[in-house]
């Protein structure tokens, strides 16, 4: 263990001469996307607001990209799923990825359902 | 043909000699529960996802409610979270320096690593209780109505948030609180706010300058402001006064806002906790010399893994709970 680990990040755009030195790198890249989530954060452009995907605004599909992305550098990197076999990073990875993904699915379809009974149905809530 | 029980099984597949995945037991019982753990909070903030979707059009606006900086006065959305989340990034990194150092033995190296990510999750965990305070004391106060809907007061020309000190008449009122040493033993009841409903009121007929502010989002993604008429017709469905936040109400709005943030803040505090404990064990077993006499820093690296674990909630907490 002590002396493979793979240490090029960005597919192999970026090669550090030592593990040392990629953490430093890692910390580096994870403070500029939260420097942008921030920034984007305070700032809100509005074109970023008031056009939405999949009902969602581009800035919050945005916010949840960069968090992906950081999640998988602490994963890679930090947490070292990059030198572990693949056979146990894929075990560790894709199982919540399967059920998050279809719990978020039936939760939010079932919470747009819900928003449109309050908004259309005769429920008195705002009084 | 091999008929007889072997006892020496390390390089045979049949009979569990091998090792498919590659990692020691230890590591893959940390991994095992960082999933389980994972999908736990996973399950918290999909309920988030599911409360705030269904009260999409009236969710408070967590840049204005996260508005402190300690020592500092005045507006500043979102920078002390960031400040905690950079904090808490950068004791990831000391913590998998520690790692780096273990996997080549230097024991001087892993001790100042290890005290530097006990210090990072210290600050972090001493935030979170400053930002708990901040957000229990709240800041301008707000009334509910009749149908649990909160209104806030905005002052007309600036377009700024009123507090309830700002407008609030002062009537000659006789209500007391009610304590148990007053009446019957188990008549009691909790602190009183500030101002009735009716020294609001009186304040904001008296006040020209004073609008509501409801929970209704527009298109902008701003609350609603009422005009003047409408806000003197609102508050007669004033029923309560709302300062800070509890369980089971808060002045920024929707009930269920502060219960997720109370309940996912505080079990990723909670965490972050257990996290600084369990680091300051390892830390003490790396000074008296455990793992240099084991002959290899494991320890060092499943503890890493558990606190590399807690970096990555935060990471999810921060942009659904702040961000988006």
């Amino acid at each position: 263990m002590a002396h493979d680990h793979k240490l090029e990040i960005f597919r192999g755009l970026l090669k550090f001469k030592s593990n040392t030195q990629k953490i430093w790198g890692v910390l580096v890249f994870l403070s500029i996307v939260t420097a942008i989530e921030v920034a984007l954060g305070i700032t809100k452009p509005a074109i970023l607001t008031h056009n939405t995907f999949i009902g969602m605004k581009i800035l919050n599909w945005i916010f949840i990209i960069l968090t992906l992305v950081k999640a998988y550098y602490i994963a890679w990197d930090f947490m070292h799923l990059r030198d572990e076999k693949a056979s146990l990073r894929r075990a560790i990875v894709w199982t919540p990825i399967f059920l998050v993904s279809y719990l978020v699915f039936i939760l939010l379809f079932e919470a747009d359902y819900i928003y449109n009974v309050w908004k259309d149905a005769y429920i008195s809530w705002n009084f | 043909m091999d008929s007889t029980v072997t006892t020496g099984t390390e390089g045979s597949v049949w009979g569990g000699g091998n090792r498919p995945l590659g990692a020691s037991y230890g590591k893959m019982m940390m991994w095992f529960f960082i999933v389980s753990d994972a999908l736990t909070f996973s399950g918290f903030l999909a309920s988030y996802g599911f409360s705030r979707f269904k009260f999409i059009e009236t969710w408070p606006i967590a840049d204005e409610v996260f508005t402190h900086v300690p020592f500092f006065h005045g507006n500043f959305p979102m920078y002390y979270v960031a400040f905690m989340t950079f904090i808490l990034i950068m004791s990831s990194v000391t913590m998998v320096l520690a790692v780096d150092a273990g996997h080549r033995m230097m024991k001087n190296r892993v001790i100042i690593y290890m005290f530097l990510t006990i210090i990072g999750g210290a600050i972090f965990v001493g935030s979170q209780a400053w930002e708990w305070a901040t957000f229990i004391r709240g800041d301008y106060g707000a009334v509910e109505t009749r149908g649990g809907r909160i209104l806030q007061f905005v002052k007309a020309d600036t377009g700024e948030r009123a507090a309830l000190a700002d407008f609030a008449a002062t009537l000659p009122e006789t209500r007391e609180r009610q304590e148990s040493r007053n009446g019957i033993w188990f008549e009691s009841e909790g602190s009183l706010p500030t101002y009735s409903v009716e020294e609001v009121a009186e304040g904001l007929r008296a006040n020209p300058n004073i609008l509501i502010r409801t929970e209704q989002l527009n298109e902008d993604g701003h609350k609603t402001v009422l005009n003047r008429e409408q806000t003197l017709e609102k508050i007669k469905d004033a029923r309560l006064v709302v300062e800070g936040a509890n369980l089971i109400r808060n002045e920024y709005g929707s009930r269920l806002f502060a219960d997720f943030f109370f309940f996912i803040t505080g079990f990723h505090g909670f965490h972050v906790f257990s996290g600084v404990v369990i680091n300051i064990i390892i830390f003490f077993n790396v000074i008296l010399g455990t793992y240099e006499r084991r002959g290899h820093y494991e320890m060092v690296e499943k503890v890493g893994l558990y606190w590399h674990f807690v970096d990555l909630v935060w990471v999810f907490v921060f942009t659904f709970f702040y961000l988006v």
